[in-house]
């Protein structure tokens, strides 16, 4: 299909507009479609999927009506990037690692909504500090310890006390060790 | 690493004018249907193909969406001499900024997965790393400054997720990555932060189509924190029976559990899929003959062709062939075709842009050309 307005190039945007209950059809090519600013993407336009994931976590551009956006917490700003809250909602997107912490109070019910949690369980970069692996494994270990006794399976639960018990004293030494350097 | 490969320098290729345009042809045939379309992995007759994405950021810069094009600049700059430093590693990569290819080819590398839609569209200072068998990939200033992709052909999901990871720590040994100890790897997207990692499974499912289970699967995907998507990104259309099927969720499971999880899934979608294919097959056997052989015989005659029909007669080819039906073609060259009569891959092929109409008589002629092979 060629497009309507330039009659030059194939049309690959298709529309469809009712305004006062008068239907019209477009079928344009995408730099006419542009032109005619049915294509334009808000926010310096890098967004494409921006009103797909709005809705689909309920926000609304604006914010008027969202739960998880609360009025007090829109003007809040990454002193980083400099995006704001509100943008946040807008965009879907964070704009640098520090959104992280700026908007850290309105997050843990978003992730709770996203993932149903809110603690990384994954891998952890060969770089960070080992106390930190350390820790992450301990944490890991205990929520299996009580699993295993919740499943009354006390002898993997006695293995996994020794090893948590091997692992903290590891961490002990290290954390002496670095304060020792300090 | 190389730079300028001729394989990949798309129809600008000035010493292509020396060749005959059937010599083109070829080589942009060859491009087109790499190796990895022939490669049949476990479970091929349902699983098409395993994928696994890892999303990662370099510490103390903007992430792609908010960074200006300098600073993508800068980014995509770190990225290359990251891949340098590793140089060993990638001698077998191709370095190709997006900048300097053709719409068409990037319409070929969307069509082909090797780049997503986004990324065709908004591309300043983006690149991709691709290694020679096309199974191995860094996407650089995507969503997030690096996109890690491992995509093997049938059900794969382990081995996928092991060399995604390997090539993960070759990176991270030269860079640091943003990352946080309860958030885990922080992305641009709230909805991959934690793993960053998505897995997904194409899948080839016409017997739950043709019985109509599909849509109770599907409801109940959902409730396991699966996400299904046509194959080429976040649209619902499954035309030719494919389906993909992903994790939505990236933050409190390890990446094990997320790709078990998927692989238990798929397992079950399989034996939902092989059960009702055997069920069409004591319904009537000779129906189903019926089917794969007319669409054969479309495929082999028709002159016009749209890329929704060529999608579906290669659905029923494929469930004939699956169920022994039809014998004289492979699954490769289905897979070939299914990449070949994309529109992008088509204009890429014939070195020009082609209207739609010209695109259907050009697929009818190569669906024939190949068939005739």
């Amino acid at each position: 299909m060629i497009c309507e307005k330039c009659d030059k190039k194939n049309a690959t945007v298709h529309f469809t507009k009712i305004i006062h209950g008068k239907k019209t059809e477009w079928h344009l090519c995408e730099s006419c479609a542009r032109e005619k600013g049915e294509l334009e993407r808000p926010f310096g336009g890098g967004f494409p999927l921006h009103q797909f994931f709005s809705e689909m976590m309920g926000f609304m551009p604006g914010g008027s009506s969202d739960k998880l956006l609360p009025q007090a917490q829109t003007g809040v700003q990454c002193s980083c990037c400099g995006l704001t809250y509100a943008q946040f909602g807008q965009i879907g997107r964070f704009g640098c690692e520090n959104c992280y912490e700026a908007f850290a109070k309105c997050l843990p019910a978003l992730f709770r909504k996203l993932h149903g949690s809110q603690k990384h369980r994954g891998k952890i970069p060969l770089r960070t500090d080992k106390g930190v692996k350390l820790r992450k494994d301990i944490a890991l270990l205990r929520e299996e310890l009580q699993r295993k006794i919740a499943e009354e399976a006390f002898e993997e639960a006695a293995a996994l006390r020794d090893r948590i018990k091997k692992l903290e004293k590891e961490r002990e030494a290290g954390g002496a060790a670095g304060e020792g350097k300090g | 690493m190389k730079e300028k490969d001729e394989r990949w320098i798309p129809e600008r290729d000035p010493s292509m004018g020396e060749h005959t345009q059937a010599g083109c042809e070829n080589r942009r045939l060859e491009k087109i249907c790499s190796k990895f379309l022939e490669g049949t992995g476990p479970e091929a007759d349902v699983v098409i193909s395993s994928r696994v994405r890892l999303a990662r950021n370099i510490r103390d810069h903007l992430f792609p969406p908010l960074a200006s094009n300098l600073q993508r600049k800068n980014i995509l700059q770190l990225c290359r001499e990251i891949l340098q430093e590793e140089e060993e590693r990638f001698s077998r990569f191709q370095f190709l900024e997006l900048d300097s290819i053709s719409g068409v080819f990037k319409q070929v590398l969307v069509e082909k997965h090797l780049i997503s839609p986004l990324m065709a569209r908004e591309n300043v200072c983006s690149a991709l790393c691709l290694r020679e068998d096309e199974t191995l990939g860094i996407m650089i200033n995507e969503e997030d400054h690096i996109h890690i992709q491992c995509m093997l052909p049938g059900l794969q999901l382990e081995q996928a997720w092991q060399e995604a990871s390997l090539l993960d720590d070759c990176l991270e040994n030269q860079a640091s990555y943003a990352f946080h100890e309860e958030l885990g790897y922080l992305t641009a997207c709230p909805t991959t932060v934690g793993t960053g990692l998505r897995a997904s499974v194409m899948l080839h499912l016409p017997a739950l189509v043709i019985t109509r289970q599909i849509n109770r699967i599907l409801f109940a995907l959902n409730k396991v924190g699966l996400v299904l998507q046509g194959i080429y990104g976040e649209s619902t259309d499954f035309t030719g029976n494919l389906f993909q099927v992903s994790n939505q969720i990236t933050l409190g499971q390890s990446e094990d559990e997320i790709w078990q999880n998927l692989y238990g899934v798929t397992r079950q979608l399989i034996n939902q899929e092989k059960k009702a294919r055997e069920h069409l097959l004591n319904e009537g056997r000779e129906r189903l003959d019926d089917r794969s052989g007319r669409a054969l015989g479309v495929m082999r005659y028709a002159r016009v062709l749209g890329v929704q029909e060529v999608m579906q007669l290669i659905s029923d080819v494929r469930l004939g062939l699956d169920l022994g039906l039809v014998r004289d073609i492979s699954a490769g060259t289905l897979n070939k075709l299914l990449a070949l009569t994309q529109p992008g891959c088509l204009q890429y092929l014939k070195g020009r842009e082609l209207s739609a109409y010209e695109q259907d008589l050009e697929r009818a002629a190569q669906v024939q050309k190949f068939l005739d092979c």
